[in-house]
């Protein structure tokens, strides 16, 4: 019974239908996984094994009955912990919100829910999505499934390890500057950041309005797909969230064919600064593209050299504002100042929130606190949105000529735990490649394209395509994912290492 | 374009630790006096980048207003938006004291 851990959620939708298996029987296998190594992986925050038994038992009772369901109904998620879900804790990796109970459903939490999908909990991160390696979360890191002695990505380390680690077939992540991308480049797992707007951000605890979207992170292009169809569409409570339809993304995952299909090597996002290993599997993976009857052409994004600082001014400007609603007050942690008899309410929140909010927090929001500040809004918040406009006119002019663009997901592959946690310039700088397209809101996807040889980690390509053509990526995705699993003779995260099972 | 401020003392994060409302200890007071230079100096660059002719983009997609019928329609309970507060009384938050002295 414990390969059911090992199925893809489609594998498991197909046999759900078939009553070849039963959702409790899948739910089990996976509450029992996390059970056995969450303890080495710390992928989750808070697990209800019983809540997702119930939704199975309902689920199998529904089926039995004949009534209709949603495709993917009886295959379990995890979520991310910076999704509102109803009666479920939710504290987004924070010491601020520890032990909050929301008491409604991000929009994307009820239409899982709708569907079906057991949930088994919710996952680690950085704190308040802040971070590029989850060693900022106030609850401890999570560890990569390849190797635990190095980090799973981030902000969404929790999702990806969770994915990757079998301990859930499918999770959902959130991406400002890459969360959902490089934590799946970096434990080889498919990750995908749909259009800003595409899916509804209402009940996600915002950190840069202007740039968060939740998004799918699974083991396969297909699964991606399937999940991205199932949280995606207009929602009226969310004024942000494109009234369009969905693009048909499933359908085109199962399409999988570049013939013709025309893919810009962003010049700029490769070569140097970009681990050896890395660049020489995505090589690879760009050289069977084209033996598949892709054209591929060298582009360049010569604003790209900016998108960093815009992005390092942009979010912790948001960031500022959106966090200054931890006040201590309505919800959250309340630490009075220590010597102070009958403190005000001013003196509650600044006492609060210094003992509440971590680190890598106090610092993005004191730095966007000096952006927004008067005298220096201009130099440093205002430029940073011309350079947004400058790097959606390089875009846009680079999608005239070609479909999709690719670069490798991550410079490198996954380090050490604690290596980067001194020096935020070099945290930052590893999210080069995935910032641009929160700045613009295109849609990006990063898929394993194999281990780097140096280190035998795993390598991520992502693919980035115009505004709501997300459906380009899946095609491209699935045929280049096809193509990897026929050389590999098998699915990438077959080959990751077995974990210590807990007894 | 006038050259990057990033002249900023250890005064400037006491005041902008003021503004953001965080009670921040001296060691951190310190430690981020020491970093935020290096990272604002990391991120002047955008002044590089952007003419006076260049538009500000705030979004991604185009934002209008939304406007909805004015209806009532349901919302929380007080018991549930009450939920979790630090401290409630007779369904409403109770909060610590707002006016000053004087």
């Amino acid at each position: 019974m414990t390969d059911l851990t090992r199925k893809t959620a489609d594998e498991l939708a197909q046999s759900l239908a078939a009553n070849e298996v039963s959702s409790v029987e899948v739910t089990q296998a996976l509450v029992d996984r996390i059970g056995a190594v969450d303890g080495e992986i710390h992928a989750y925050l808070h697990v209800d094994a019983e809540g997702a038994l119930a939704t199975a038992a309902d689920i199998d009772a529904r089926r039995a009955k004949g009534e209709q369901l949603s495709y993917l109904a009886g295959v379990p998620i995890a979520v991310k912990d910076v999704l509102a879900t109803r009666g479920m804790p939710t504290t987004c990796g924070s010491k601020i919100l520890e032990g909050w109970i929301p008491p409604y459903d991000a929009t994307v939490t009820a239409k899982i829910k709708a569907a079906g999908l057991p949930i088994l909990g919710k996952t680690n991160m950085d704190e308040f999505a802040m971070g590029s390696s989850t060693e900022h979360s106030a609850y401890g890191p999570t560890r990569n499934p390849w190797d635990t002695g190095r980090i799973p990505g981030g902000s969404g380390g929790g999702s990806a390890a969770a994915v990757a680690a079998f301990e859930a077939p499918l999770a959902i992540g959130t991406d400002t500057g890459g969360s959902i991308r490089q934590p799946g480049a970096l434990t080889g797992t498919v990750g995908v950041k749909p259009t800003y707007g595409g899916v509804s951000r209402y009940g996600l605890v915002a950190m840069a309005s202007s740039l968060d979207q939740a998004g799918p992170v699974t083991r396969t292009v297909l699964d991606a797909a399937l999940l991205h169809e199932l949280i995606a569409g207009h929602d009226p409570m969310d004024s942000t969230s494109i009234p369009d339809a969905v693009p048909a993304v499933v359908a085109a995952a199962r399409r999988a064919d570049v013939q013709g299909l025309r893919i810009g090597i962003v010049k700029e996002l490769g070569g140097e600064g970009f681990q050896p290993g890395v660049q020489t599997r995505f090589d690879e993976a760009v050289a069977l593209l084209t033996g598949a009857g892709a054209e591929v052409v060298e582009v360049s994004i010569p604003s790209l050299e900016y998108a960093l600082g815009a992005y390092y001014l942009v979010m912790p400007s948001e960031a500022s504002s959106n966090l200054a609603k931890f006040d201590a007050m309505r919800y959250g942690v309340r630490v009075p100042p220590a010597g102070v008899d009958d403190p005000s309410a001013e003196q509650v929140m600044a006492s609060s929130r210094d003992a509440g909010f971590g680190d890598e927090v106090k610092r993005r929001i004191i730095l966007g606190t000096y952006a927004l500040s008067s005298g220096y809004y201009d130099a440093y918040y205002g430029s940073a949105q011309k350079v947004r406009t400058i790097l959606a006119r390089d875009f846009a002019a680079a999608f005239a000529d070609v479909d999709v663009l690719v670069s490798p997901t991550s410079p490198t592959t996954a380090y050490p735990l604690g290596e980067k946690l001194d020096d935020p310039l070099a945290m930052y700088l590893g999210d080069v490649a995935t910032i641009p397209a929160n700045l613009v809101g295109i849609p990006g996807l990063s898929l394993p394209v194999g281990l780097a040889d140096e280190d035998g980690l795993p390598v991520g390509l992502q693919l980035l395509a115009p505004q709501k053509a997300d459906d380009r990526l899946y095609n491209a995705a699935a045929a280049l994912e096809r193509m990897l699993e026929e050389k590999w003779g098998g699915a990438l995260l077959s080959r990751a290492p077995e974990l210590e099972v807990a007894r | 374009m006038s050259e990057p401020v990033t002249g900023i003392s250890r005064d400037d994060v006491v005041h902008l630790a003021g503004l953001a409302r965080i009670d921040l200890s001296d060691a951190e007071l310190d430690h981020l006096a020491a970093e935020l230079p290096a990272i604002l100096d990391h991120v002047a660059s955008v002044q590089r980048a952007a003419g006076d002719d260049v538009p500000a983009m705030s979004h991604p997609v185009p934002v209008d207003n939304v406007f909805r019928e004015d209806v009532v329609r349901p919302s929380l309970s007080p018991e549930d938006a009450l939920a979790g507060a630090p401290a409630s009384d007779q369904q409403r938050f109770l909060v610590p004291k707002i006016l000053g002295e004087d």
